[in-house]
């Protein structure tokens, strides 16, 4: 086969549909029954101390997490987003649950098998020999409030690069966290950052070494199991000069009539020359068709591209949770940096979305791209909220926006709010909108070449997100087309 | 007939209209429209616009915006008005439409690929794989003349009248359909187009195959020698004849017929 054949069939099994829409619920909604070491709901500078005893923390991260308690009761949850709902009682929330385990584990025979099935079942590879036989992935499991296995270590080290949970991280290098923890997101940059300071408990670290080319692609897997407990993991990612990494991360929870609070801070730094990829496929619980229960997901993802040349990339897939906020930000701080934020988020039956992006222009020459895929169905809300700036020693900087909704229906909205500050008169910003229904015209066409209805949705969806899926490593790009269709049914009619 | 779905089984009567009455957004358009499409035959079905020559493809694919008032219609001895219009589709009645939509972000290749292994499930058939698909739709391509190019390229997305016509009669010739309803899929086309798409419908001719070849002009005729032409006026077949009622129709126009069938 030649090589266009080649990537012809790869385009047609990218775009494969999802043949199997039988799993036509919400498929990651059960519990694993798991003796748990939770804490009690509560939060005070006790609880706190707590957290970091039990984590073994240094000194300098316990007053890094208290300084950010004393600023978060100071500040107000934010009011501004598009959304409604009751309002959080932070006192009834447990900020720390983990798995029972006797001691340190060597390896992973030693995780509760219990455990194990669990990501089985999510389809999380966690058997390094198993992955072996598909494409590489490295894993950082991430149950409740700790990391229970990360694979791949040993080959990623031989590389040079460092894959581990944040709190590991603590211990192991001290002087990479202390110099970057909350250098991109300082704790009290916003109310929810600063609770995550405060009790964050665990997260993943990613260190890349100068020049060097991530041998594979690392990905966090986030589980939230525990009832009434908050996950706030904490994500850190440096990629020193000249180096290249390619970081995914999933996310689901059980069903529960309850709604649980994830607050996760995401900080990326990238040095001269080096490119950082993050994507992401947020599959929180919904909440039910009644708008019962769900995940309010309140995020703060921001990367820096610290020196010349370097680039940052968010791709962002949002079908889960009942409340989502959140805008994966750059700072171009270095010359001639990239930045750039592709996202698609479906709100259905009563799912609430406030999301974009920052992109906000330090340096000289600098480029950002937004493009955002808003699909609103069944009664949801769907935000896109930008804030592009040109601050004034940003020569020559270009940005260009794309913010598309599709509707589903006419109980759901499409809301955009793009904020444009330019302090620089060469500033190119271009911002481009479009809202658009799906056609009765594509549905009969589709249906008249024998597709079904919900088939040809489906399609014409997966056909409008296009442009962000293609950001995605393959499987991903699978992974969020079958979400998509699995989100939309029931949607039509 | 109670014979099983399939393109191999051979049935007479293809397609069966009597008295069909509908009307698009209260307003009656088919008026007790008769016809009769036996396997192996070519119907032309001819008349001015407003005739109500596109009512009757849409409706016989399903359209929801046409209302059936009264009236039946079977397809290959089964009710079909009834029934969904994937459902149709898969049984094998195709519609080439007249004006194709586009599909933005969706390959041409992917949706033919999901479309024939929908009809092929529906069937009792195996699906295709990527490479026998390829290898399939490629062919097809050619006989059709479409560039390789717009296979990849999003439905309809940015095609040209004339292309997406084509791209009709490729779907046609990919799908086999047992019976094809052309809507003007004669118009936006020139002549050299007109002689492709004409060989790719030609191709299509069988025995066990039937065609309701809906058109405004004389022209296409040239190209697909039609074994009826009907003419229709104020939503009813006004006369009926052979290949030769096109050419009169064509020296006389559309006027002559109507007062020549209020005198006959």
């Amino acid at each position: 086969m030649d090589k266009t054949e080649t990537d012809m069939n790869e385009q047609i099994d990218t775009e494969e549909h999802l043949e199997s829409l039988t799993q036509r619920e919400y498929k990651e909604g059960f519990v694993t029954d798991i003796d748990a070491d939770t804490l009690p709901p509560g939060l005070d500078e006790d609880i706190i101390r707590t957290i970091s005893t039990k984590k073994e923390e240094p000194e300098f991260l316990l007053e890094w997490r208290l300084n950010a308690y004393r600023n978060w009761l100071k500040m107000r949850e934010p009011d501004w987003p598009h959304l409604h709902y009751p309002k959080i009682d932070f006192q009834e929330i447990s900020y720390f649950s983990a798995p029972k385990q006797k001691k340190l584990l060597d390896s992973l025979d030693e995780v509760d098998p219990k455990l194990l099935e669990t990501y089985e079942k999510l389809g999380i590879p966690l058997d390094e020999q198993k992955a072996l036989a598909g494409v590489k992935v490295a894993v950082d499991a991430v149950f409740d409030s700790v990391s229970v296995a990360t694979t791949f270590k040993e080959t990623l080290a031989e590389a040079g690069v460092i894959f581990c949970p944040l709190s590991e991280a603590v211990t192991d290098y001290p002087e990479l966290v202390q110099q970057y923890l909350g250098s991109v997101v300082p704790p009290g940059d916003n109310y929810y950052a600063a609770l995550n300071s405060a009790v964050y408990s665990e997260g993943s670290f990613v260190y890349v070494p100068k020049g060097v080319r991530c041998p594979m692609e690392l990905s966090t897997y986030f589980r939230i199991n525990a009832m009434n407990t908050g996950q706030f993991e904490r994500t850190l990612i440096i990629a020193d000069e000249d180096s290249y990494v390619s970081y995914l991360e999933g996310c689901t929870a059980p069903m529960r009539d309850e709604n649980q609070l994830h607050a996760a801070v995401v900080e990326l730094v990238a040095m001269k020359g080096a490119e950082i990829k993050y994507s992401t496929v947020q599959n929180w619980y919904p909440g039910d068709e009644n708008g019962k229960g769900g995940i309010y997901n309140f995020v703060t993802k921001r990367g820096v591209c610290k020196g010349e040349g370097s680039k940052i990339s968010w791709t962002q897939v949002e079908t889960g949770s009942a409340i989502t906020w959140k805008y994966p930000s750059v700072v171009l701080e270095g010359d001639n940096s990239v930045g750039e934020f592709y996202s698609v988020a479906l709100t259905g039956n009563y799912q609430q979305a406030d999301t974009g992006t920052k992109m906000v222009h330090v340096g000289k020459n600098a480029r950002s791209t937004i493009i955002s895929k808003g699909i609103s169905a069944g009664h949801g809300q769907n935000s896109y909220r930008g804030l592009v700036k040109i601050l004034k020693g940003a020569e020559n900087a270009r940005n260009y926006s794309q913010c598309d909704s599709l509707l589903m229906g006419d109980k759901c909205g499409a809301h955009t709010f793009p904020y444009i500050e330019v302090k620089n008169p060469d500033a190119v910003v271009e911002h481009e909108a479009t809202t658009s229904k799906i056609s009765e015209d594509q549905l009969f066409y589709c249906r008249q070449r024998g597709l079904s209805e919900e088939d040809a949705v489906s399609m014409i969806v997966n056909g409008f997100c296009k442009e962000v899926f293609k950001e995605l490593p393959m499987e991903f790009a699978v992974e969020a087309q079958k979400l998509l269709s699995i989100s939309l049914e029931g949607a039509v009619g | 007939m109670d014979s099983p779905v399939g393109h191999y089984y051979w049935i007479r009567n293809m397609l069966k209209i009597n008295n069909l009455r509908a009307s698009v957004e209260g307003k009656p358009i088919l008026n007790g429209l008769s016809l009769e499409v036996n396997a192996g035959e070519v119907h032309a079905v001819m008349g001015p616009n407003g005739s109500g020559k596109s009512t009757l493809a849409n409706v016989l694919a399903g359209r929801d915006q046409y209302e059936v008032t009264s009236g039946t219609v079977t397809f290959k001895g089964r009710e079909l008005l009834e029934v969904e219009p994937e459902i149709r589709a898969r049984e094998g009645l195709f519609l080439a439409f007249q004006y194709p939509v586009e599909i933005p972000g969706v390959s041409n290749v992917h949706m033919l690929k999901a479309a024939l292994n929908a009809m092929r499930t529906h069937q009792g058939e195996k699906e295709l794989d990527a490479v026998s698909f390829l290898k399939l739709i490629k062919e097809k391509a050619e006989l059709v003349g479409m560039k390789q190019e717009f296979l990849y390229r999003a439905v309809n997305e940015g095609f040209s009248g004339g292309e997406k016509k084509r791209n009709e009669v490729l779907q046609m010739s990919l799908f086999e359909p047992l019976l094809s309803v052309l809507d003007e899929t004669d118009s936006g086309l020139d002549i050299d187009a007109l002689r492709i798409v004409a060989e790719g419908i030609n191709s299509l001719r069988s025995p066990e195959r039937a065609m309701l070849v809906v058109t405004h002009y004389q022209r296409l005729l040239d190209y697909i020698e039609p074994d009826f032409v009907h003419v229709l006026a104020h939503g009813r077949i006004i006369r009926s004849g052979g290949k030769e009622l096109a050419i009169e129709l064509e020296e006389h126009g559309y006027g002559w017929v109507e007062e020549h069938a209020c005198t006959a």
